[in-house]
């Protein structure tokens, strides 16, 4: 028997009923695809809508933080009477809760002054932490200046970089007073004018166009205004 | 040859092409018409039964799974000429992590990612569990090894030039190992939670958060927050022995998978041998350059 016979399953060739010939080959008419394409495409559009079911959530778990703002915290740290004009002094609070003393932070509060703050009867609180990686600096009262340990980053007497690695001055804190008691708030960094701005993490400029290449997150809180 | 008759005949060295012993076939007959042998001793039978049991069980496994055929190939393949003891660098890594996977199983046994806790876990891993100190200072240099030693590994496939064609993408996949191996470092950095590792991570993240535009999405992602917080110690916790583990091993099969399918390189002061001049034209050409004058 010949392969074309055979194909044909013994039946005869003209009784087969006219059909149109597949155009092109594989295609019947009317048709965009094959029944094996379409089967295909269906079956890898299932796999994917399955596997992104899956996927999805799951980034959408590891990266919701970004967008979490926790809740604004007040603390207070002293009767106003405690803070000169003059010097610093340095409180410790909380800033991140559940995790003990690694939570707390740093900053020197003192009243504003008359010489270069705009609101004399403001209290001004700046942090600990370094611009330039993080690090702890501390006031050293005889030089009227901040220094930090790690990599020899100096301020002045407000904060405002005048050496070292940093790059802007130390953030600050929002202050207010309550009941007679100085409350310190939210974190937020400064430019190289002390305006306010959205806290940064250390090593990010801040003003101009340092705005854009470092964009303010939507975890931290809105500056003072 | 004792310790070749306990190795399963498919997984034996194959015979060099040619090798065959045309003798042991006229040596067949020669037994037969020997005189019957004596049959052996029960302990004899007992003791050939044990030795042949792991070869039985061997050719069971390997007749389901024709593995015999791969590994044959892959443990028998040829070196090139040249081949030194700087190509065990790469073996060398491998191990290393194989040292840091095993111990990291055990230290996650005493180990609490918890900010509150997991201090004072590593104290007691390192003060009261039987060899704690041990099987964390393994994991805490070993560290340390693997660094060394896949920064070593890729520096001889560089001034080897094991890099080029047709290995760039085992070098590409290298490359990748060697990021996740210091991401492996970096977050293995926070997990004992002291003062030492929780500022180098405050550092670390601040220096990943300097990156333009990205940056400071990348610190927040890191620290699961705009500080860093008890969540970020669990992030850290399983970046550290979930996700990049599982990516270090996919991986390493695949560079492991090239290296036995493409083969290594020579070093580069191994010269390629010269061809040898076909047998008739030496002799045709004897004395001459084949346009009749004398070599000079």
């Amino acid at each position: 028997m010949s392969d074309e016979a055979d194909k044909q399953n013994g039946a005869e060739a003209a009784a087969r009923p006219e059909r149109p010939e597949a155009q092109p080959p594989g295609y019947f008419e009317g048709e965009s695809m094959t029944r094996r394409r379409a089967f295909t495409v269906a079956a890898q559009g299932l796999g994917g809508i399955a596997g992104a079911a899956i996927i999805l959530p799951a980034v959408g778990f590891a990266v919701a933080p970004i967008f979490h703002r926790g809740k604004e915290r007040w603390e207070g740290v002293g009767p106003v009477s405690d803070f000169v004009e003059d010097t610093y002094r340095q409180v410790v609070f909380t800033e991140t809760e559940g995790i003990g003393d690694a939570g707390k932070t740093t900053a020197y509060v003192r009243k504003g002054s008359e010489l270069f703050d705009e609101d004399p009867a403001s209290i001004v609180a700046v942090s600990n932490r370094c611009v330039h990686l993080g690090c702890p600096v501390r006031f050293v009262e005889a030089a009227g200046n901040f220094i930090c340990p790690c990599h020899g980053g100096v301020y002045d007497v407000q904060g405002k970089r005048i050496g070292g690695p940093p790059v802007r001055p130390l953030d600050q804190f929002q202050t207010r007073i309550r009941n007679g008691q100085v409350e310190v708030g939210p974190r937020y960094s400064v430019t190289s004018q002390l305006e306010p701005v959205r806290a940064r993490d250390p090593g990010e400029f801040t003003g101009g166009i340092w705005e854009y290449l470092y964009p303010p997150r939507p975890s931290t809180f809105p500056p003072p205004s | 040859m004792k310790l070749d008759s306990l190795i399963p005949a498919p997984l034996r060295k194959p015979a060099k092409p040619g090798a065959g012993n045309g003798a042991k076939k006229d040596a067949a007959p020669a037994d037969l018409k020997a005189a019957p042998p004596e049959r052996p001793s029960d302990a004899k039978r007992l003791t050939d039964r044990a030795v042949e049991a792991p070869v039985d069980v061997l050719a069971w496994v390997d007749q389901r799974t024709a593995a015999s055929g791969f590994l044959t190939g892959m443990l028998y393949r040829k070196v090139p000429k040249g081949t030194n003891w700087f190509y065990t660098l790469g073996s060398a890594t491998l191990f290393a992590f194989i040292v840091q996977a095993v111990t990291g199983v055990f230290l996650a046994m005493f180990y609490t990612p918890s900010t509150t806790q997991a201090y004072a876990s590593i104290a007691h891993i390192n003060n009261d569990v039987f060899l704690g100190a041990f099987v964390h200072g393994m994991h805490k240099w070993g560290s340390s090894v693997m660094v060394i030693m896949i920064f070593l590994h890729m520096g001889r496939t560089f001034f080897f030039g094991a890099y080029k064609y047709p290995r760039e993408l085992n070098w590409v996949i290298g490359v990748v190992l060697l990021i996740l191996t210091m991401t492996m470092a970096f977050t293995g950095y926070l997990l004992p939670f002291d003062q030492r590792s929780f500022w180098a991570s405050v550092v670390g993240i601040n220096i990943n958060g300097t990156g333009p535009v990205v940056g400071p999405y990348l610190s927040d992602f890191l620290r699961a927050g705009p500080e860093l917080g008890a969540t970020t110690l669990s992030r850290f916790y399983a970046i550290h022995m979930l996700l990049l583990p599982g990516a270090i091993i996919a991986l390493i099969g695949a560079h492991m998978y090239l290296v036995v399918k493409l083969g290594t390189t020579s070093p580069p002061w191994v010269r390629a041998e010269k061809p040898k001049p076909a047998k008739p034209a030496t002799q045709l050409d004897a004395g001459t350059d084949g346009n009749g004058a004398s070599p000079s």
